[in-house]
């Protein structure tokens, strides 16, 4: 917008305070919008923004950021295993490395990436111009940030974690983790952990309000579907590794007795916790990424996805069983047979709505007249990856097997194709998707392909042969292996390998940089695809929409191609979003959306501090109350809005 | 791509009370997570109780005193805590204002009896496991009360300012009622716990 305009429209609210949209020209309504939901320039305005888009972007660079750096030190692991005894890395720097891989991946790059794209997206797929809690949100990526600085900043001075990204006690308890390791850990997750569950709710709350008229429960694009039950998910399973670190804190800190056979409490208390969120953490990564799939497939393959039911249906039961699997992780540790057998069972039953899911995909592509650009390449290398994954996840899941492989690299073959395959390929394949929408420019088809046949063929060369490696009894997470072992050539196969994932990497972000600059003109619909983010500009405007939508078809932009139905009377000098019914989003209210504020900047500054000082004193907590609960009030205190008039 | 209006939104209001409200359902979705905290910390509770030979480990049952007092006040707490709700909805600001300053004395109460209930427990937290759980299950709750009572006292406070006029903030005032009840409630289960587990 202008600068005149701003000023003009700034006039007009001065002498039309509550105009509405109805009527408007769509030249003074872009005015009126831009003006109410502007992000102010430069520094200030990034650092008090609540724009949905704007955070998520963030939020995405961010997590790819870490996943370079967990990347990294995976690529120097593969470095020290490439031969036997080798002596570039010795064993304490190797613990910290696998430690901060994990970790690094599992809470700040895979959870995080998952959620960047919800935030970024789900508004704009349903038809509103913010997440329900836009503050909330922008708290949420500062903690998400200061929790993932802080662990690698203590990894920058020798105190990164190094008890593997599970720390099992007592291996990281009082009694054997060395000076502030753990501790570390454990409130990087109580940082990551809080940001995961604020994003988790602001998503159910924008999901069940903020659809657009019309858009019943049956016509919620898949995606949408995928990161609401995620968000129920993360609502349930993280809590349980939030009590835990918690309790291992105070262990370590003030002396309690929870994972302590001696005095009461026991070791394997921690794994029951850990994983009880563990697992399910695997299905947050893993149902958006499903979401990816069932938005992405469709474009490509020109015709409505097969079994909109079904796989609603399959997303809501791997929901429910992601709870019922946490003790297949612990076969290893002598639980009674019969809750093995139970947890056995449950396991492979997990296996029916995944496969349903697959066969939905497949009749889809079957159905169709498939095309093959970047994004359903990926899609494809996902599906033939993820099945050798889930296949070999029910032969782990069978606790005879899984006693033979615990522990060996058969294992990290085995996560690395579910996590990889059916996570990272599908984000890949959703950056190609929307980075049209959020950046409206094309990236590269060329670059694009060459970047998924080095990924792809590179990952499973890379993975692939860790199964045999497993099988023939290497074990994980150790720093080198006598020549003696056999194991030198496969791990050199390896090593070289994973060059080839990383030439890949490479490539992806090459292409983003290129592209950003000199990529083709997206337009607003590039893939000619069906749901309502492809309704607005690329990249959309503040506001996301200049009139909300209205919905009566599944698939709104297939059934109606040059029209948008719209809703007239919102406000326009001030920022209102609709909210409607949850099971058939008639419009119950006209509710405003919250300002731009710096308070959930130095809201989260006031945690973090309170968080990082809890590691050397329990005081901390108590002293950090004090600015923690100035922070809130100042952020929820109301400051003149103009909906308060009302 | 062209637009083409089919419904008018200019006659809905702009606040609503309960499940119309998004803010309802963000502290539905907050008291979700929290109860799933409580919930695992109780599971912690019975996981050690069943390893131990003896429970409570190494202390007497705590004393009933300050625990059951903190039960009945919050218990009475109710009681005003509707009536609160019920202004909030018909938008009576006098007696909002009223409700506001009954439960923020109804929250501090159980605050100031707490002080003696740690020392009720009769263990301390770091001399076995047991102590350990106990500590833990009634720190819980009192961050829970410490910052519901805080987010009850500002919007008391809020309530006497210009700014309390407004709409919404009868809504605000319903939702803090509605989070209220769930401080409520998850004592009634931890007391259970806490203080009548040990003795059976």
């Amino acid at each position: 917008m202008s600068g005149v305009a701003g000023t003009s429209a700034k006039h007009e609210q001065e002498v039309l305070k509550g105009v509405r949209d109805t009527g408007l020209d769509e030249a003074r309504l872009r005015a009126f919008l831009a003006h109410a939901w502007r992000t102010p320039k430069g520094l200030y305005g990034w650092l008090v923004t609540v724009d949905h888009k704007l955070i998520g972007r963030r939020y995405i660079v961010t997590a790819f950021l870490f996943l370079i750096l967990a990347g990294l030190s995976a690529l120097a692991m593969r470095f020290q295993l490439a031969r036997p005894e080798a002596g570039y890395i010795g064993p304490d720097l190797y613990n910290q490395l696998f430690t901060m891989h994990g970790t690094t991946m599992m809470f700040l790059f895979a959870v995080p990436v998952m959620e960047a794209f919800a935030i970024y997206l789900v508004p704009l797929m349903i038809g509103t111009r913010n997440v329900a809690f836009p503050r909330l949100n922008a708290f949420s990526y500062w903690v998400y940030l200061f929790g993932g600085l802080m662990i690698w900043i203590a990894f920058a001075f020798e105190t990164g974690a190094d008890a593997g990204w599970f720390s099992y006690v007592p291996l990281a308890g009082p009694e054997y983790g060395i000076g502030k390791r753990p501790d570390f850990w454990a409130q990087m997750v109580t940082y990551t952990e809080v940001s995961a569950l604020a994003v988790a709710v602001e998503i159910i709350a924008t999901v069940f309000k903020q659809r657009a008229p019309g858009m019943s429960l049956d016509r919620i694009p898949l995606y949408v579907w995928s990161v609401l039950v995620t968000a129920f998910v993360i609502l349930f399973a993280m809590p349980a590794v939030m009590v835990s670190s918690t309790m291992l804190i105070l262990d370590r800190l003030v002396g309690t007795k929870f994972f302590d056979p001696a005095a009461g409490g026991d070791a394997l208390l921690w794994q029951h916790l850990f994983w009880f969120f563990g697992h399910p953490e695997v299905y947050i990564i893993f149902i958006p990424a499903t979401g990816f799939v069932s938005a992405i497939l469709p474009t490509f393959a020109r015709r409505p996805v097969f079994g909109y039911l079904g796989i609603v249906l399959s997303l809501v039961a791997i929901g429910f069983l992601s709870f019922g699997l946490w003790v297949h992780h612990m076969f290893a540790t002598g639980l009674p047979q019969l809750g093995e057998s139970f947890f056995t069972a449950s396991s492979m039953m997990i296996a029916i709505p995944s496969g349903i899911q697959i066969f939905c995909w497949i009749a889809t592509i079957w159905g169709g007249r498939p095309s093959f650009a970047t994004p359903m390449l990926f899609v494809l290398g996902f599906i033939f990856t993820f099945v050798i994954g889930g296949l070999t996840g029910v032969m782990v899941a069978s606790v005879p097997l899984d006693l033979q492989v615990h522990d060996t690299y058969f294992v990290v073959a085995h996560f690395h194709y579910v996590l990889v395959g059916g996570a990272v390929f599908p984000l890949l394949g959703a950056v190609y998707y929307w980075f049209p929408k959020i950046t409206g420019r094309m990236l590269s088809e060329r670059l694009g392909r060459w970047n998924f046949w080095l990924v792809f063929l590179g990952f499973n060369l890379t993975f692939f042969p860790m199964h045999i490696l497993g099988l023939q009894g290497m074990p994980r997470r150790v720093y080198t292996y006598p020549p003696a072992s056999g194991w030198g050539e496969m791990n050199l196969f390896i090593s070289l390998s994973s060059l080839v994932v990383f030439a890949g990497f490479a490539l992806f972000f090459l292409n983003i940089l290129l592209s950003l600059r000199n990529g083709r003109i997206a337009g607003d619909n590039p893939w000619q695809a069906s749901t309502l983010e492809w309704a607005t500009a690329s990249p959309p405007p503040s506001y996301d929409f200049s009139r909300l939508p209205v919905v009566n078809h599944r698939e709104p932009l297939w059934a109606e191609p040059d029209m948008l139905l719209v809703v007239e009377g919102l406000r326009v000098d001030a920022r209102e979003v609709l909210a409607g019914t949850v099971a058939d989003a008639v419009p119950q209210l006209r509710v405003p959306s919250a300002d731009n504020s710096i308070w959930p900047l130095l809201s989260a500054i006031a945690v973090g501090g309170a968080f990082l000082g809890s590691i050397f004193t329990p005081w901390a907590v108590v002293w950090g109350a004090i600015p923690v609960s100035i922070g809130f009030i100042c952020w929820f205190w109301p400051k003149g809005e103009p909906e308060d008039e009302e | 791509m062209r637009q083409r209006p089919v419904a008018d939104v200019s006659h809905l209001p702009t606040y609503d009370f309960g499940a119309a409200s998004p803010m309802w359902w963000g502290t539905l979705a907050f008291i979700a997570l929290e109860a799933t905290g409580f919930a695992l910390a109780i599971g912690t509770y019975f996981y050690l109780a069943v390893l131990a030979p003896h429970w409570p480990i190494g202390a007497p049952a705590p004393d009933l005193l300050p625990g059951t007092t903190v039960l009945v006040i919050l218990l009475a707490s109710i009681v005003p805590n509707h009536l609160l709700e019920l202004w909030a909805r018909r938008q009576d600001l006098a007696k909002v204002r009223l409700g506001m300053i009954i439960m923020s004395i109804a929250g501090i109460l159980p605050l100031i009896v707490r002080v003696w209930e740690f020392p009720a427990l009769r263990i301390s937290w770091d001399q076995n496991a047991y102590g350990s759980i106990v500590w833990f299950l009634l720190g819980l709750h009192t961050t829970h009360l410490l910052t519901d009572v805080g987010d009850t006292i500002v919007l008391a406070v809020l309530m006497f300012t210009p700014k309390g006029k407004a709409g919404r903030r009868f809504s605000d005032v319903s939702d803090n009622a509605f989070y209220w009840d769930f401080v409520v409630v998850s004592w009634v289960v931890l007391y259970l716990i806490i203080y009548w587990v040990p003795r059976m």
